[in-house]
């Protein structure tokens, strides 16, 4: 064999992806892939995968591409848990070894925060906003295309360490100096560095893209007062995120110079601060805990006033929250690190700061039970993700105000204790949050509704699955089992906690099951939604049919209130049969270009490159980034025209003509 | 009853960039976008602050600065400022022909400003300081670097903008894409004053 060959084979695949877990999935990629390709080929739809999919601006079809790939992050992340879950309730016989638990953890969270809780948060704001304020599409549907496709080619670099070259496993947060060359030589972290960046690179622009979209976007007479909620979360997300991000690509960017250039950022034999870096980590991590936690926080605001049939409880104080939890969400980032040791008053300024936004939060829980209060409430899945929500919430954000306080948290900083707290809020507010707007808007995205039956199962199996998982690792936490450790002696008492513990995660994961079987069964037999306002919602999306056509609105309708569909039902001013043939115009729309899709695949081929440092590769990546770039550059033909003509057939089809 | 609707196209009396709705939009975009660049080197000064004294075996900074090419840079690329706001001036104007000179100077300002802080670069890993040396070192290559690339990618975009206004002259869109490259560069220039003061000026005097 040649000698170039034999380094490929060595660099490529090392000793720790030949073991068998890997091997199984390199087996099953495989197979997958063969059987997509086989499928592909043989109904002849790789020319409707490019047309309609892969070029596509519309954020309606971004939005669903965004939702398939978080739920398969999901699953991804799922199945890592399980892993991590399966050791610790066999501690005298692990079944997988230390070094693969590093690894198994670390993509865990990563995966969960970076490539499923924000391609879920994007999928949603993709469906809705521009429904929501009356707009025809975002402000920048290109730039949204390559935010998508950034992120799918950064998941996508992720997700092939696996089985090429060795995962990262130095945590989800990658702390040096694990990081560090000197301890962690493979290409793991490269590949953890380089995705991340790639990736972010395309929620900074998404954040900017839903900014500006919710800031210039909306309907005439959609004044900032009558916005609804969702569309408040939006736009404090998207600001979060444009001033969260870019210290964690520095950070980022300096770790990776580390280890590829041989900077001196963080290694200390010249002068480097590691804690610099865990610094600007969370400088970036905790708005990211809001940026995941306010989208929720809007879906339910919009979720119980549909279901209890009232108009969200005092509407302004809840917009003086959702302002104020964004600005303190910056003044928190050291209750992360108090035991690094900045001392007393610096602790006690990050501890008190941090139990200042229990203030806006709980006001944010007393609106909701209010908007309950009194109402006809309908116990759907969406609503019963909501009211499962509010205690499991309150918990969870009892147990972190627990952790603010100093003395606490230096007992119980990096115990199970933390882990219950953060998976208490990121699954009681953020993951439930997140399946509620699923299930409240699938019929507005796919154009039926999902099986309620099947739905309520598998909330009843996360929410059941979800407090005998974490339950248990509270009082874990306290008997001071510490996080990251793959197996512990019997003699301590964690056993049977952990067992139980195992055993809710399992029941999370039937719950997984379920919702992806209630979701196939619902695409085949799943109940039509005819009238386009299935809930008897009352925002504007309500006022559109299922699913909704190309250009969203026909005529871009003028809003008067703050719920503007219900006011329009109210007072009998449907746009439904409302519109007369005569009234349609041309509508100028965003028109399909594979730029956004390339421009992810060069950038994908530079992180390939950069993380083996093969670089003949990154020129040839680098060289496909500036093509796309100028292309785009010179590329003035943005838009196509729909005709009057085709609009008023579409719409009489629709049924939403006089006459 | 039937429905208010809006309507499609309203008539406005704007500047060229902003007469347009669409364009208008990606105006505010762009502001958008320069707010998490600001970030970026908000990121990257505190960064220097915190490294400012972490010498290890590396040299300090009044070792290694010297005040002649530095002012050079900062006369260069504040000249170029004053030359692109002249050149948006004239796109005001509708002189496309003024437009495009001023848009040259302000590139060959910028190029000659890259030239001689790549040659302070270069002269400063031949002498040994190398940001392997130390954490300051790193920090302030990392800064300084990351603001050069940027004016560096400035360079390119206008060179395909003066080839964009040549070919389709001043419209709508063309006009929204030179005064949002203004605003970069004004950014960059801005940022250059944050770095002659707390990088050169502390470094040598302090």
């Amino acid at each position: 064999m040649p000698s170039f060959v034999q380094y490929l084979i060595r660099t490529l695949f090392p000793h720790d992806v030949l073991r068998p877990t890997e091997l199984g999935a390199d087996v099953m990629i495989l197979a997958t892939g063969v059987i997509i390709v086989y499928y592909l080929t043989k109904q002849k739809k790789w020319l409707y995968l490019w047309n309609e999919w892969l070029t596509t601006v519309d954020h309606k079809k971004i939005a669903v591409m965004y939702l398939i790939a978080a739920v398969a992050m999901l699953f991804r992340g799922g199945v890592d848990a399980l892993m991590l879950r399966t050791n610790l309730a066999l501690p005298t016989t692990p079944v997988i070894s230390d070094l693969e638990y590093n690894q198994v953890f670390t993509t865990h969270g990563t995966i969960m925060i970076f490539f499923m809780a924000m391609p879920f948060i994007f999928a949603l704001f993709n469906a809705v906003v521009p429904l929501m304020i009356g707009a025809r599409d975002v402000a920048f549907p290109r730039l949204n295309a390559m935010s998508f496709w950034l992120f799918a080619f950064g998941a996508l670099l992720l997700n092939i360490s696996f089985v090429i070259g060795g995962s990262p496993d130095a945590g989800w947060t990658a702390y040096p100096p694990y990081t560090g060359l000197l301890f962690n030589p493979g290409p793991g972290e490269n590949y953890y560095f380089l995705s991340l960046l790639i990736a972010g690179i395309g929620t900074t622009m998404t954040g900017v893209n839903f900014l500006v979209t919710t800031l210039r976007m909306r309907a005439p007479g959609m004044t900032l007062m009558k916005m609804p909620m969702f569309i408040w979360a939006t736009m404090a997300t998207s600001a979060l995120i444009l001033f969260a991000f870019p210290p964690l690509t520095v950070a980022l960017a300096m770790s990776l110079f580390d280890r590829l250039f041989g900077s001196s950022f963080f290694t200390l034999a010249h002068g480097g601060l590691p804690m610099m870096y865990v610094n600007l980590f969370w400088l970036f991590g905790h708005p990211e805990v809001y940026i995941v936690v306010l989208p929720p926080f809007g879906i339910f605001s919009e979720v119980v006033a549909t279901f209890s049939r009232k108009a969200l409880f005092g509407y302004s104080v809840m917009v003086v929250s959702i302002i104020s939890i964004m600005f303190l969400a910056y003044g928190t980032w050291v209750h992360h690190f108090f035991t690094m040791g900045a001392g007393p008053a610096v602790n006690a300024f990050f501890g008190l700061s941090t139990m200042l936004i229990a203030i806006p939060t709980g006001v944010k829980i007393f609106n909701w039970i209010f908007t309950m209060w009194g109402g006809r409430i309908r116990l759907t899945t969406a609503m019963l993700y909501q009211l499962a929500f509010i205690p499991t919430f309150v918990i969870g954000g009892a147990t972190g105000i627990l952790l603010a306080t100093v003395p606490a948290d230096y007992q119980l900083h990096n115990t199970y204790f933390l882990i219950a707290h953060f998976h208490n809020v990121l699954i009681g507010g953020t993951l439930f949050g997140l399946l509620s707007g699923m299930y409240y808007w699938w019929p507005k995205m796919f154009g039926h509704k999902l099986n309620e039956r099947q739905g309520q199962w598998a909330f009843w199996l996360y929410f059941i699955g979800f407090w005998v998982t974490f339950g248990p690792q509270y009082l874990l936490g306290l008997k001071g089992m510490t996080r990251r450790i793959y197996t512990y002696p019997l003699g301590f008492g964690w056993h049977e906690l952990n067992v139980i513990s195992t055993v809710g995660a399992f029941i999370m994961g039937a719950g997984f099951v379920v919702m992806v079987y209630n979701v196939v069964w619902s695409l085949k037999y799943g109940e039509k939604d005819l009238t386009g306002d299935p809930w008897d919602g009352r925002t504007l999306e309500w006022a559109l049919p299922s699913p909704v056509p190309e250009y969203n609105f026909a005529r871009i309708p003028v809003v008067t209130a703050r719920d503007a569909w219900w006011d329009m039902k109210q007072k009998g001013q449907t746009l439904a049969n409302s519109l007369r043939p005569e009234d349609m115009r041309t509508i100028e729309l965003p028109k399909n270009t594979p730029v956004p899709f390339l421009l992810g695949l060069a950038f994908f081929v530079v992180g390939f490159g950069m993380t083996f440092q093969w670089w003949v590769i990154v020129a040839f990546g680098a060289a496909g980034v500036v093509a796309s770039l100028v292309y785009s550059a010179f590329d003035y033909d943005e838009h196509k025209h729909v005709g009057a003509e085709v609009i008023r057939r579409t719409e009489a089809a629709l049924g939403r003509l006089q006459g | 009853m039937s429905l208010p609707v809006a309507e499609e196209n309203l008539e406005q009396h704007l500047p060229l960039e902003f007469s347009d709705e669409k364009e208008s939009i990606k105006i505010t975009g762009f502001w958008m976008f320069l707010v998490t660049d600001v970030l970026i080197f908000g990121s990257l000064f505190s960064s220097y602050a915190v490294y400012r004294s972490a010498f290890a075996q590396g040299p300090t900074p009044n070792q290694l600065f010297t005040f002649g090419p530095v002012i050079l840079e900062t006369l260069l690329l504040l000249t170029s400022s004053f030359t692109i706001g002249l050149a948006i001036y004239a796109m005001r104007k509708q002189n496309k022909k003024a437009l495009m000179a001023w848009l040259v100077v302000t590139l060959l300002l910028g190029a000659g400003f890259v030239t001689s802080e790549v040659h302070d670069f270069v002269g400063y890993v031949a002498s040994g300081a190398t940001w392997h040396q130390s954490g300051f070192l790193s920090a302030f290559f990392f800064l300084v670097g990351t603001h050069g690339a940027h004016v560096t990618f400035g360079i390119l975009w206008a060179v395909t903008l003066l080839i964009q206004v040549a070919r389709r002259g001043l419209t709508p869109i063309t006009a929204r894409k030179l005064f949002t490259f203004s605003l970069y560069w004004h950014f960059l220039d801005i940022v250059w004053i944050f770095i002659f003061t707390f990088v050169y000026l502390n470094g040598k005097i302090v």
